[in-house]
This record gives structure tokens, C-alpha cells and sequence, in this order.
């Protein structure tokens, strides 16, 4: 198989994936499609239910989108980065080939 | 896979933040001697870091019903070798810590531990087994990094589960009811990183050449 093809069938399956999981039932409690980081502190409170966590964060976003933008610029800043390095090695790779 | 700010117990946090102290040492040297002897060797070290910076970012539903993020440890951990990655995943940490309330400066020892330490050790290890058994490179990859991803949840299991015994039970019980919230939503967002991961390898591939410094750039698929 042609690597092209290949990475059209990898990155198909993982869009593929989330989509699947969207379709299984909801749990019965809890925000559907919550984070489990949030499940797990939910399980503290039960295992120990006088614990307190002892230090918070230092800051936090104010809002949900202030979250989202914050994310956004993470995401996109790794992606940034990544591709940069990826566009620099193509093109040196394309002028070695014609210097060749 | 993050432990929320101050939701591990003062000793637990100060002796995870020990235990990591030394790896990440020895990741901050590997680093300089990598930048040293590599011309565009932070061009690398960016391109992994930037892929952990995005697989963190994207939080992903999966079949329970709950989302969670993927880790982005295993290119890194398996191109460059496990321990500049251990620095790199930490930088992701700090900045989910300090700018999105996302695990903590308290917990940043232990998450560090799970995700950067073990996460890179085990997909450096099992890529390096996989080859050794003769397993095609995108399958060893593939499975380096899905591994390294789920291992790093199972980590967390057992850092709450020692943290919050149960009162029936101890540990063990405390940690399977973790592992329960953790592993199973984690079963298909490893399978995609993993998919991911050998994707990006392809790219690499494609656009560096046959790189010597990188084995699993020959026969990746």
C-alpha cells in the first residue's frame, strides 16, 4: 500500500473512533461526555470524604471560553511548531534533490 | 490522566516530586548534549514537544461516556529516546498547570512521573522489544505508543489508589476503582494515538529521508 493511502486510513480511524464513541449510551449520572479528571476527584470525595484538597491553582481561566481559547492556543502552537519543522525538512529535502 | 491541583496528600506529593527529580535531571542533560551534537537539533526537540502540545490539548470522548486526552509521549520518547522526552511532557504539564487549572504545581511531580517518566520509558521499551521480536516498525510503534499512553493511566490508578486507601480493602481495592474510571476510556484514545503516532512518523519519513540518527525512520508504515 502507498504510504498516502496509508495515512488517509490512519488518520480516517482515529476520526472514525471518536465518532463511534459518541454513539454509545450515556452513563446514567454525571455530564455526558465529562472528563473522567473529574470522575476521579468525584471518587476521592467518596473513598475519603473529609479530604480537602490543600492547594489550588494559582490561576483560573475565568470562563469556559476563556478555557477553550486557552486550549486552542495550545493546540495550535504544538501544531505550529510541528509542521514548521515538517515544511522546513520537505524543502530541503526537495533543494538537495535538485542540487544533486 | 492529570491528578487535580492539591488532590494528592503533602508527603505523596513531595515524595513524587523527589522520585522525578533525578530523570528529569538526566533529560535536562541528554537535552543539551542532543542540541550540541545535532545541527537543527531543536527543530526536533520542537516537532516532539509540539506533537505532545497538541494530543494533550485535544480532549476526546470516548465509549464510556467520558472524555480524556491522549499524551503525545510516545514519538518523542521512541525518536529521541526516553529521557529528553521526560522534559518535554513536563513543559506540558507545567503549562496545563499554571495557565488552564489542568493538574497542578502540588501534583506536577506525580503526573510527571506517570506520563513523562513511565510513559516514555515504556514506549521506548516496548518499540525497542517489538523490533527485537521482529515486529514491522509501524506495528512496534504503533503499539509503543498506545501502551505508553494507557500505561500512563494505570500509573495514575495507583498513585490515587496509595494516596486514598479504601477503608475495605486498602490500596489495591482503591486503585482498581481508578483504574475502572481511567483504563477503560483510555482503551480507544490510545488505540488513536497510536494510529496517530504512526502517522506522523510517515510524514517524518517522507519529508527527512532516511535520517541515520533515526532507526525508526526506515521502516515505519
Amino acid at each position: 500500500m502507498e504510504t498516502k493511502t496509508k495515512n488517509i486510513l490512519l488518520v480516517g480511524g482515529t476520526v472514525a473512533m471518536s465518532v463511534f464513541a459518541l454513539a454509545f449510551p450515556r452513563p446514567a449520572t454525571g455530564e455526558p461526555f465529562g472528563g473522567s479528571d473529574d470522575q476521579a476527584c468525584a471518587a476521592i470525595a467518596e473513598i475519603d470524604p473529609g479530604y480537602k484538597p490543600w492547594f489550588s491553582s494559582l490561576w483560573e481561566p475565568p470562563s469556559g471560553e476563556i478555557e477553550s481559547l486557552i486550549f486552542g492556543l495550545q493546540a495550535a502552537s504544538g501544531a505550529g511548531v510541528l509542521c514548521y519543522a515538517l515544511g522546513f525538512w520537505r524543502g530541503r529535502r526537495r533543494t538537495e534533490g535538485e542540487n544533486a | 490522566m492529570h491528578i487535580m491541583e492539591g488532590y494528592l496528600p503533602v508527603k505523596h506529593a513531595i515524595g513524587w516530586s523527589i522520585a522525578s527529580a533525578p530523570f528529569l535531571g538526566l533529560g535536562l542533560h541528554r537535552i543539551s548534549r542532543w542540541t550540541r551534537d545535532n545541527p537543527s537539533g531543536k527543530l526536533f526537540l520542537g516537532a516532539c514537544a509540539g506533537f505532545a502540545f497538541v494530543l494533550s490539548a485535544l480532549k476526546i470522548p470516548s465509549v464510556t461516556g467520558s472524555c480524556s486526552h491522549p499524551t503525545g509521549i510516545g514519538l518523542g520518547a521512541v525518536l529521541l529516546g526516553p529521557f529528553p522526552m521526560m522534559v518535554l511532557g513536563t513543559i506540558v504539564l507545567l503549562f496545563q498547570a499554571l495557565f488552564l487549572a489542568h493538574g497542578g504545581l502540588t501534583t506536577l511531580g506525580a503526573n510527571a512521573f506517570s506520563m513523562c517518566i513511565v510513559g516514555s520509558f515504556l514506549a521506548w521499551g516496548v518499540n525497542r522489544t517489538a523490533i527485537g521480536l521482529r515486529v514491522p516498525q509501524g506495528g512496534a510503534l504503533f503499539m509503543a505508543a498506545a501502551l505508553s499512553d494507557l500505561g500512563t493511566y494505570m500509573v495514575t490508578s495507583f498513585q490515587l489508589g496509595l494516596a486514598f486507601p479504601s477503608v475495605q480493602g486498602g490500596v489495591l481495592a482503591s486503585t482498581a476503582k481508578f483504574f475502572v474510571i481511567f483504563v477503560p476510556t483510555q482503551l480507544p484514545l490510545a488505540i488513536s494515538e497510536g494510529l496517530l503516532t504512526v502517522f506522523v512518523v510517515n510524514l517524518l519519513r517522507s519529508h527527512l529521508g532516511n535520517d541515520k540518527r533515526f532507526p525508526v525512520l526506515n521502516g515505519a508504515s
